[in-house]
């Protein structure tokens, strides 16, 4: 099986959010970075498993900067055998898809897969975009994968419930929680990752379908009104007259 | 402007998600929406779409065949704007259809767009820490939006329905299976969440969280360590990892408030917290705040809203 995992960094989920430039910049200042936890811990982990189970290899893509290597080699490390980097800013998520899609699409990988999103964005556009870009089937919000012969079978989640599904290779799929463990890379993986093949390739000319012009932070909440816990006929009354939730 | 709403049918009902998008959509334009399956779909009209296309060979949101139908649905009303809700399905349609057509999606919409400076739609990023505003650079557009962040409106309209027969192409896709979470309202809709944090100590407490949400009619949500420990189910998981939720009402017991928990639920309406910590970090989210414990607070709080129920 040759499986292509896509692999985003996204700052830790402790970072402290704000904005520079006039609010057009993500301020990296004293931001760490980390793989995002669902290509990670799902995505990557779950394509590992299906390799070491049933033979084949797993390479991660990532459309990036230099900046982006340590996530990568994180990624090596966990396991993956080798990476590819198209070498330029991520711009939109179209963008990115399509600089993917098009790496891909005459190698015969027989699943892709991504994280359901990524926890900066949150726009839980790309896996969908290359499926249709790559006319594959697309299963998002997996929770479970399991693969046999040419077919797999997946168990995702849908409106109310969880869908089980059955599906062709080759595919794509958003991982969600619930397909793999996290893994942590031990001394081993982290020395062998260094020497595992990360090729640089340039990218294809693409012009993004959107642009951010400007971030903004939600209105500071006003301060915490405080109950008597013996008094909860006060708090029903605040929910119904003040806030009108209730 | 000419909008087209995608609107998701499940068990012959159109989704509740799909009438916010329907309002949504008419506050932009004149509203075509389009569905599927064995549905009467003529309850859109009640939320300002003057038209349904309505296609009763597709029964289930695959995401291609949904794909195709959208596409077929843009093609036939010329449509400028393309409405989803950013729900299970419409995440992956949208996305699929924004390839498709090589037009721009924002993703995440939180509000109406801005038209002053090209065509602007506010976002939320960071798990809801932040908003981004989105510019569309191309002539058709795609807006998903939130869930309850925009809420339905009844105008009391009619809709004319039109049933469409277009190909749809292979479900690459097959369903075998619908493992339903039983009654009880799913927790992306829902406008009041009861949750449970590590605070209440194990899983034969949580009748005191589900006791509360019956009587509001909410749903219930955990924190990630309990669904991790398995105390709960992972879809009750809410934070940065998990769902993100933004109902009316949010009471959280016995959860400290995380950073990465309050990324899946800032965006409720409003916020009730209840702890035995005068110092957890969740209080100054909160708008109102219960210092006591969960053990005593809670039943008291089902009580007071049984007698306030009885009463209206
Ligand atoms: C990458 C990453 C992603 C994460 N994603 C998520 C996520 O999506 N969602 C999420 O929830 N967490 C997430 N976490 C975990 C998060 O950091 C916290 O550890 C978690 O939210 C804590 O859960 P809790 O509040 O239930 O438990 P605790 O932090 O243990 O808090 C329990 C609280 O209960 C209170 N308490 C104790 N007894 C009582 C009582 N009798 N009555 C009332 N209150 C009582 C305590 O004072 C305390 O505040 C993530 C962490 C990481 C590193």
């Amino acid at each position: 099986m040759k499986l292509l995992v896509c692999i985003s960094k996204a700052p830790d989920t402790t970072s402290k959010i704000a904005f520079t430039d006039n609010n057009t910049k993500f301020d990296e200042n004293g931001v760490q970075y980390i793989v995002n936890p669902y290509d990670e811990w799902y995505a990557l982990v779950r394509a590992l498993e299906l390799v070491e189970a049933k033979g084949g290899t797993v390479t991660t893509i990532t459309v990036g900067t230099s900046a982006d290597d340590a996530t990568i080699r994180k990624a090596l490390a966990i396991g993956a055998n080798d990476a590819v980097r198209i070498d330029t800013e991520a711009k939109d998520a179209y963008y990115v898809a399509k600089q993917i899609a098009e790496y891909a699409k005459d190698k015969g990988y027989d699943i892709v897969l991504t994280g359901k999103e990524t926890i900066n964005y949150n726009g839980a556009q790309i896996g969908g975009m290359i499926a249709e870009l790559l006319d594959m089937p697309y299963v998002s919000l997996a929770e479970k994968l399991d693969v046999d012969g040419d077919t797999a079978k997946l168990e995702r989640d849908v409106l109310g419930g969880t869908e089980v599904v059955e599906v062709k290779l080759p595919f794509a799929l958003s991982a969600a929680k619930g397909m793999a463990e996290q893994r942590i890379p031990n001394m081993r993986g982290i020395m062998a990752a260094r020497k595992k093949p990360l090729q640089v390739v340039p990218p294809v000319d693409v012009e993004p379908l959107t642009e951010v012009i400007s971030y903004e932070m939600p209105p500071a909440k006003s301060a915490c009104k405080y109950i008597d816990p013996d008094n909860m006929d006060e708090l029903v009354e605040l929910l119904h007259n003040e806030a009108k939730v209730i | 402007m000419s909008v087209l709403v995608f609107v998701e049918s499940k068990h012959g009902k159109v989704s509740k998600a799909g009438f916010q998008a329907v309002t949504y959509g008419s506050k932009i334009g004149e509203v075509t929406a389009v569905t599927f399956g064995d549905v009467d779909p003529s309850v859109l009209g009640e939320y300002g779409a003057k038209k349904v296309l309505l296609h009763k060979g597709l029964k289930e949101a695959n995401d291609q065949q949904s794909t195709r139908l959208v596409v077929e649905a843009v093609k036939e009303t010329g449509a400028d704007i393309i409405v989803f809700s950013k729900d299970q399905a419409g995440k992956a349609i949208a996305s699929r259809v924004s390839a498709a057509l090589e037009a721009g999606l924002a993703s995440g919409a939180i509000a109406l767009p801005v038209t002053d400076n090209g065509f602007v739609v506010k976002t939320n990023v960071f798990s809801g820490k932040a908003f981004a505003n989105v510019k569309i650079k191309t002539d058709k557009k795609i807006i998903s939006l939130i869930p309850n962040s925009f809420p339905a409106e009844k105008v009391g309209g009619t809709a004319e329905i039109v049933e469409v027969s277009y190909d749809l192409g292979e479900a690459g896709v097959k369903v075998l299976e619908l493992k339903t979470q039983g009654e009880g309202v799913p927790l992306p809709e829902a406008e009041i969440v009861v949750s449970g944090g590590r605070g209440l100590k194990g899983p034969e407490n949580w009748w005191m969280i589900e006791d509360l949400a019956k009587t509001l009619g909410a749903a219930t949500a955990c924190s990630r360590p309990v669904a991790d420990i398995g105390w709960r189910p992972h879809h009750e998981h809410v934070g940065q990892t998990g769902l993100a939720i933004r109902p009316n009402l949010y009471i959280a017991a016995g959860i400290s408030g995380a950073i990465q928990h309050l990324a899946g639920v800032n965006g409720s309406k409003t916020i009730v917290v209840i702890n035995t910590d005068p110092e957890a970090p969740f209080f100054k989210a909160a708008d109102y705040g219960v210092v006591g414990d969960a053990f005593e607070v809670l039943p008291k709080l089902n009580e007071a809203v049984k007698k306030f129920k009885a009463n209206q």
